[in-house]
């Protein structure tokens, strides 16, 4: 599904990303680990295709297409999904015209009749109830006096309207309360399937403990420095980055 | 975003552009005082009426063009302006079948059709067509009501009395340079009348259309609501795409008694220009209600897109005790535009209260400037105002400017203030074009969103129209 092969990024002039490969299938869930600084956001925006973050080298291939020659709208409704860290307050917007604006959007790009408000509604109601999210939020402001919590909620939300066929889930956990993350990690795993795909970045192991990953990799230096299972996860909780970061310059 | 909005951002010209081919009547280019005569004696006009135009006009001899507002634009030749263009009637009309077809035809693209049956059941239509109003909707329903809607010269043939009574009574012709020349030769508009205890059982609204070259609109609009009744008012604005600019100066007046209610709203559209700031139209306008009787409300909410220029104040003189004034705005100043607008709130009365939510946006090379005055006077015991000016940046070759006036004349007044600039955040675009949006979409979305507190003041089809106006006249300013 995702195919990346040597890439390098930059932001603004820093280079950040320094060879990373990395193969995704339908149906796994890789999780990406690493200490401040080592590239995690930055994957995740160049695979989203924020603007200001540069490709100088590499490829990423995603289903079959060249992704990162999409605009960023293209790779949404390509079913590119990304649950940013810092998700954004649009003021004056509700939340379900928003989600309308959006799921029909896609909708649109796969040659599909759009929804109607009625059906839209009936639609989002529901979803909201599988994420545990309070209806009224619906029709309040994106994220506009949102807290942390129902901030990355909405997140997920997104995400299970949107279905999309490959998540990015970005510092998800950050921010979170123990039943917040248990709350956001049971919308994530409702969502998990044969032919949906699932890229964890996170700093922590907590987050895995809900999210279980079939891969865990560690990030440093702009690249995959270790990769391995779930266990892999367990290790870096005890030990920290640092013997692998030894490891690598050694 | 619905189907139809993309579909009108994808035709993304000055949708209203397009020039009837009517045969007109009109008086030489030009302003004297011959001018002045001829267009009252054009118009069958009482001695009042011309009495009142001679003395606006010479009043106007001695006044000079206001500079102070943050506009820019080449001087105006008032001997080249033709004053009174009128579509050649061809007999009296008893109804309106009898309208001009070709006119007929103009307002249906215009998509506001004169035959009772096609259009809103809700809404009666005043149509005034360059200096002209060629019909006037439902004016039998709501004279069974008690209501009087009709062109302000049919207005000076059958109620001469009552304009008598209020011409001129809140913006005399000696207010300004732009009020006085309007006073001179202003040659339609609309008139209301509701009267006491009435609620006008529709909304009423007059749709303003400028099609002659060279020619200038000026029309006055004049409401007045009786003790107790109230009315919803609408007015509608476009013009042709010609390389010259045009001039539009208007007045309106407004005059509320004791618990009466007013609530005007405006969407302007008038030819902004094209995006290198060529040709639109002028647009000075004088707006002002009295509330003059206690606990009378008048509400302003205007939609400001288009226009190359625009000048305009919709105030309120807080005259009766407990009275309300309101004013919500949205001005929007793309590509070469500029606007220079905002609001007076005159307290005069006890306890009385207003309101101002201004919103402008600009982007292009459009300059949008919010200019506004509160004044308590000494007698206005316990006033209260609440002023937001919030301004929107899309792009960095335009600007936003905030003037505002506070003057208190009395120490028991509440005054609150707030105001906010900011920038459309890329990474709020970002946002949005993640979850499937189009960048320009993205842009509608946002700035929607800045503008809904005024949206949510503008009756539900108008909220529409306002809408779908914000997402075409932003055309091209993503980027």
């Amino acid at each position: 599904m995702l195919k990346i092969t040597n890439l390098h990024a930059k932001v603004g002039e820093k280079a950040i990303l320094k060879g990373l490969s990395l193969t995704v299938k339908p149906g796994e869930v890789h999780a990406i680990m690493g200490p401040n600084g080592s590239g995690k956001s930055t994957l995740s925006y160049v695979l989203a295709g924020r603007p200001g973050y540069t490709v100088t080298e590499g490829t990423a291939e995603y289903d079959g297409k060249d992704l990162l020659g999409m605009d960023p709208e293209i790779r949404a409704r390509e079913g590119v999904f990304l649950a940013f860290q810092y998700p954004v307050e649009i003021p004056g917007v509700s939340n379900k015209y928003f989600l309308k604006a959006a799921y029909n959007a896609q909708r649109k790009h796969r040659g599909e009749p759009e929804m109607d408000a009625g059906a839209f509604l009936k639609f989002i109601k529901e979803k909201a109830k599988s994420v545990e999210m309070d209806p009224s939020f619906l029709n309040r402001s994106v994220n506009e006096g949102f807290s942390g919590g129902e901030k990355k909620r909405n997140e997920i939300l997104q995400l299970a309207v949107l279905e999309p066929k490959l998540a990015l889930l970005d510092e998800t956990d950050s921010g979170l309360d123990i039943d917040a993350l248990k709350v956001v990690a049971g919308g994530v795993n409702k969502m998990r399937d044969a032919k949906r795909a699932f890229v964890v970045v996170t700093h922590y192991q907590r987050l895995l403990d809900y999210i279980v990953p079939d891969f865990v990799h560690v990030l440093s230096g702009g690249r995959i420095v270790k990769s391995g299972g779930k266990e892999l996860a367990l290790e870096l909780e005890k030990k920290g980055y640092g013997w692998i970061e030894e490891g690598v310059t050694a | 975003m619905a189907n139809q909005d993309l579909k009108e951002l994808a035709d993304r010209e000055y949708k209203y552009g397009f020039k009837s081919d009517i045969e007109t009547d009109q008086v030489p280019r030009g302003l004297s005082e011959e001018t002045v005569r001829l267009i009252s004696a054009k118009k069958n006009e009482p001695a009042f009426m011309l009495e009142f135009r001679l003395k606006a006009y010479k009043h106007w001899l001695t006044m000079t063009e206001p500079t102070w507002a943050h506009i820019h634009y080449p001087k105006i030749d008032y001997q080249n302006v033709i004053y009174y263009s009128a579509p050649k009637a061809k007999k009296k009309l008893n109804s309106m079948d009898e309208v001009d077809p070709e006119i007929r035809a103009t307002f249906d693209k215009l998509g506001i059709p004169l035959d009772e049956q096609k259009m809103l059941s809700n809404v009666a239509v005043d149509a005034v067509f360059d200096s002209v109003s060629v019909a006037t909707t439902f004016r039998k329903t709501l004279a069974e009501a008690g209501v009087i809607f009709c062109s302000f010269s049919d207005a000076v043939k059958e109620h001469p009395e009552l304009l008598e009574k209020y011409l001129g009574s809140v913006v005399p012709y000696t207010d300004n340079f732009f009020a006085a020349l309007n006073a001179a030769v202003f040659s339609d508009g609309s008139f209301c009348y509701i009267p006491k205890g009435v609620k006008c059982p529709m909304e009423l609204s007059t749709y303003f259309r400028i099609n002659a070259k060279d020619t200038g609109q000026f029309e006055r609009t004049l409401i007045v609501a009786e003790e107790g009744a109230s009315v919803s008012y609408l007015e509608g604005c476009t013009a042709p795409m010609r390389d010259e600019n045009q001039l539009h100066a208007a007045v309106v007046e407004l005059v509320a008694m004791d618990d009466a209610s007013i609530k005007y709203s405006t969407i302007q559209n008038w030819y902004p220009g094209d995006k290198n700031g060529k040709g639109g139209i002028y647009n000075f306008v004088t707006k002002r209600g009295k509330c003059a009787g206690a606990r009378s409300k008048i509400s302003w909410t205007q939609v400001e897109a288009g226009s190359a220029i625009t000048w305009k104040y919709p105030s309120c003189i807080l005259l009766g005790d407990e009275s309300v004034g309101e004013f919500y705005s949205v001005a929007l100043a793309n590509h070469y535009q500029q606007a220079d607008t905002g609001t007076k709130m005159i307290h005069i009365g006890k306890n009385t209260k207003s309101t101002i939510i201004s919103k402008g946006i600009s982007a292009g090379h459009g300059q949008n400037t919010y200019r506004g005055q509160v004044r308590i006077a000494k007698s206005a015991v316990g006033a209260r105002n609440y002023s937001q000016c919030d301004s929107l940046l899309l792009g960095d070759k335009c600007g936003a400017h905030t003037f505002p006036y506070i003057e208190v004349g009395n120490t028991t007044a509440t005054l609150e203030h707030e105001a906010s600039t900011s920038k459309i955040g890329e990474d709020q675009l970002f946002y949005l074009r993640q979850r499937g949006l189009s960048a320009e979409d993205a842009v509608g979305m946002i700035v929607n969103g800045f503008c809904k507190q005024v949206f949510n003041e503008l009756p539900l089809e108008f909220a529409v129209e306002a809408h779908k106006l914000m997402n075409i006249s932003l055309e091209g300013s993503v980027g």
